[in-house]
């Protein structure tokens, strides 16, 4: 039987803000995807743990706060540290252009900022991981 | 009226009406409800004026808390904001009170929110970026530096420390010369709504409710003026929530708190006086509208026939209004200015009595000065330009308002028997019920405008290709952060540590005992002990809330 891909939604920093990484978990679930989400306020070091613990494809992360650039750079660092940089890390919220910009320097696949479709979503993963 | 002309004119239009055709899209609210093409007598048949509405200022409340409304006193605007440090914000404070802003509105960061200094390293890049740092009394003295706390009511959105935040505020007011009870304004400490949809909780509900129920019975002591809980379906809604979900869970926690405060042994009537709402306005116009007339009707039988109020202030549903954030859009972001004033309008014909508009950037960032501005100048030309203030309640009497307020009314009944059937709010926040309702509600309306049943101007109809956005941008500084570390350790350096220590001993102690815990949570801040070490000794004692997690 071929593997589901599977998905880690975590939400790292201290806001509360989970509306969007819920909507966009029900969205992958519903595309047929296995879906992990690591509940609110994690650290970069608990989601890094988790992305290798459950042995994810794709982590996205969802951030409302302003604090993406400490969190994305600590995630992406912490990731290749436990060598698990063939994950493919993407992410949502409230992020300038100049930053995406940046993000996507450090090797962040990409950012969905507001208004994104969620058939993006699932379409920028199946691009990566074609279903078998 | 003539019976048979009315019945022989209807069926004639029902008839013509059929033969017309429709567009082929869905007639419903934004909340899915749906709406017939037209009301009339048969709808509000048996209506009954002085049970279902009454005069504004009587009960039971449904035309407005006031019986002059806005030609007595126009709604407080009242923008939030923070950002930064608290000289920044108290920049932004003096900038808003020249501009015209009738009270102040102190939004925090997330470290604040949930109870960490800004040297903790939970907070690192946190610190000044979605609200003001604020760690001790001594950040809370520059916050309003150059402003009369006795002349100004401010509103602090903070919730599970809101004890600690209010604690400096009213030290910081006292060192000013101002007595507590002369001290005017609201902490949002709302921590049921924080399960249930903020999600910016610190302590398990039982503790959180003894510490509401402690600042509930001092300030009526103490702090008559001050707003204790602002009851607020905003962040219910902005969750994803539909309008009726947002009415019904945020009555209910209310008539928790009535509940726990009750409990406690505490006097309905003294502290019911001093709740207030918190609403969000959403984009469907007439929906919002009768979601407020609903509001202040249920309230007052509540509070009147179940929890045997007798104080006519107890009734009142006052209530804060803020447009919805949620519907604005990153793509054209200028359209936001007009959605935000279509909601403001909303607000004000539902009779709030304050109100903040968002600023058309909020998707993108904080909001710059000019975007605020703006904000501010659309409820300025509500009030002084439509016209809406002059006459009270003007949609009252609709067939149309009337049967869908009591609509709303009836509907937000069966959400009570179910939380009802669940155990109650905090059970049913146990189970997770509100997070589920929510987090399918949010779903299903991201699934209508993905499906295009639900447009959305700018985003999936009207759309502009390669579109630059081209309005300036609030950045936060880095060094923001560095400064406030080093001032929250130069406060800790400046003090008398062993005053603090001793304390925080005490606020241990009254933690574990059943004292109120105000008295001293104020004696620990004169003394500069900082927020997270206040909460790290609550902590202690109550230990930490963790989260039911499904999708």
């Amino acid at each position: 039987m071929a593997r589901k891909v599977r998905v880690l939604v975590a939400k790292p920093g201290l806001d509360g803000h989970d509306r969007g990484a819920k909507v966009v978990a029900n969205a992958l679930k519903d595309a047929g995807m296995e879906i992990i989400y690591t509940g609110l306020h994690q650290t970069p070091e608990m989601i890094a743990e988790s992305a290798v613990q459950e042995d994810v494809d794709v982590v996205g992360l969802s951030i409302l706060s302003g604090a993406h650039m400490t969190m994305f750079p600590r995630v992406m660092e912490l990731m290749k540290e436990k060598g698990a940089e063939h994950i493919v890390i993407f992410g949502g919220g409230i992020i300038p252009a100049e930053d995406v910009e940046k993000l996507e320097k450090i090797g962040v696949a990409r950012i969905f900022g507001p208004g994104t479709d969620t058939g993006d979503i699932v379409k920028f993963i199946r691009e990566r991981f074609p279903e078998e | 009226m003539d019976r048979k002309k009315y019945n022989d004119e209807k069926k004639r239009y029902q008839e013509t009406l059929s033969g017309c055709g429709c567009q082929d899209i869905e007639f419903t609210t934004v909340s899915g409800e749906e709406v017939g093409e037209i009301y009339t007598p048969d709808e509000t048949e048996g209506f009954d004026y002085n049970e279902q509405l009454g005069f504004p200022g009587q009960y039971p409340y449904t035309r407005g808390v006031y019986p002059n409304m806005y030609r007595g006193r126009l709604w407080t605007q009242r923008q939030f904001a923070g950002f930064g440090t608290a000289k920044d914000t108290n920049g932004r404070y003096h900038y808003l009170l020249e501009h015209g802003q009738t009270g102040l509105s102190v939004a925090f960061d997330m470290p604040t929110i949930m109870g960490y200094d800004s040297d903790h390293k939970r907070s690192e890049g946190e610190v000044g970026r979605c609200g003001v740092a604020i760690d001790s009394l001594r950040d809370m003295e520059v916050l309003f530096d150059g402003i009369d706390l006795g002349a100004i009511t401010t509103s602090m959105t903070i919730n599970a420390p809101a004890s600690i935040l209010l604690a400096f505020y009213l030290c910081a007011g006292e060192k000013k010369g101002t007595a507590f009870d002369k001290m005017g304004g609201t902490i949002q400490n709302d921590i049921l709504k924080e399960y249930i949809a903020q999600k910016s909780w610190i302590f398990p509900p039982e503790e959180s409710l003894r510490i509401i129920t402690n600042i509930l019975a001092f300030c009526s002591d103490h702090v008559p003026r001050w707003n204790t809980i602002s009851i607020s379906g905003y962040h219910i809604r902005e969750a994803g929530s539909t309008a009726i979900q947002e009415l019904a869970f945020t009555l209910a926690d209310g008539f928790a708190y009535v509940e726990a405060g009750i409990a406690a042994g505490l006097d309905v009537d003294k502290f019911a006086p001093r709740l207030s709402f918190f609403f969000n306005s959403h984009l469907d116009f007439f929906e919002e509208i009768v979601k407020y007339r609903a509001a202040r009707r249920i309230w007052a039988k509540r509070m009147k026939e179940k929890y045997g109020a007798k104080n006519p202030k107890s009734l009142l549903l006052r209530f804060h209004t803020q447009t919805a954030g949620c519907t604005l859009t990153a793509q054209q972001p200028e359209n936001n200015i007009v959605r935000t004033a279509f909601q403001a309008m909303s607000a004000v014909l539902g009779g709030t009595q304050s109100l903040h508009t968002n600023s058309m950037d909020e998707t993108l960032a904080l909001p710059s000065e000019k975007a605020v501005r703006i904000a501010l100048r659309t409820q300025q030309i509500i009030a002084h330009e439509t016209g809406v203030i002059n006459t009270i309640d003007p949609l009252a009497g609709s067939y149309f308002i009337e049967t869908r307020t009591n609509e709303m009314e009836e509907a937000a009944e069966a959400y009570f028997r179910k939380i009802d059937d669940l155990g109650g709010v905090v059970k049913a926040i146990d189970k997770g019920f509100f997070q589920r309702e929510i987090q399918r509600s949010a779903y299903e309306y991201q699934k209508a405008f993905e499906a295009g049943r639900k447009v959305i101007v700018g985003l999936n109809r009207f759309k502009l290709e390669n579109e630059e956005i081209d309005i300036p941008l609030l950045r936060i500084d880095e060094e923001v952060e560095r400064q406030q570390k080093k001032a929250v350790q130069d406060a800790r350096a400046d003090r008398d540590n062993d005053k603090v220590a001793r304390e925080l001993e005490r606020l241990k102690a009254a933690a574990e005992g059943t004292d109120n815990l105000m008295p001293v949570i104020i004696d620990c801040a004169r003394c500069y002990a900082t927020e997270g070490e206040i909460i790290d000794t609550l902590k202690g004692v109550f230990g930490e809330y963790k989260e039911p997690l499904f999708i």
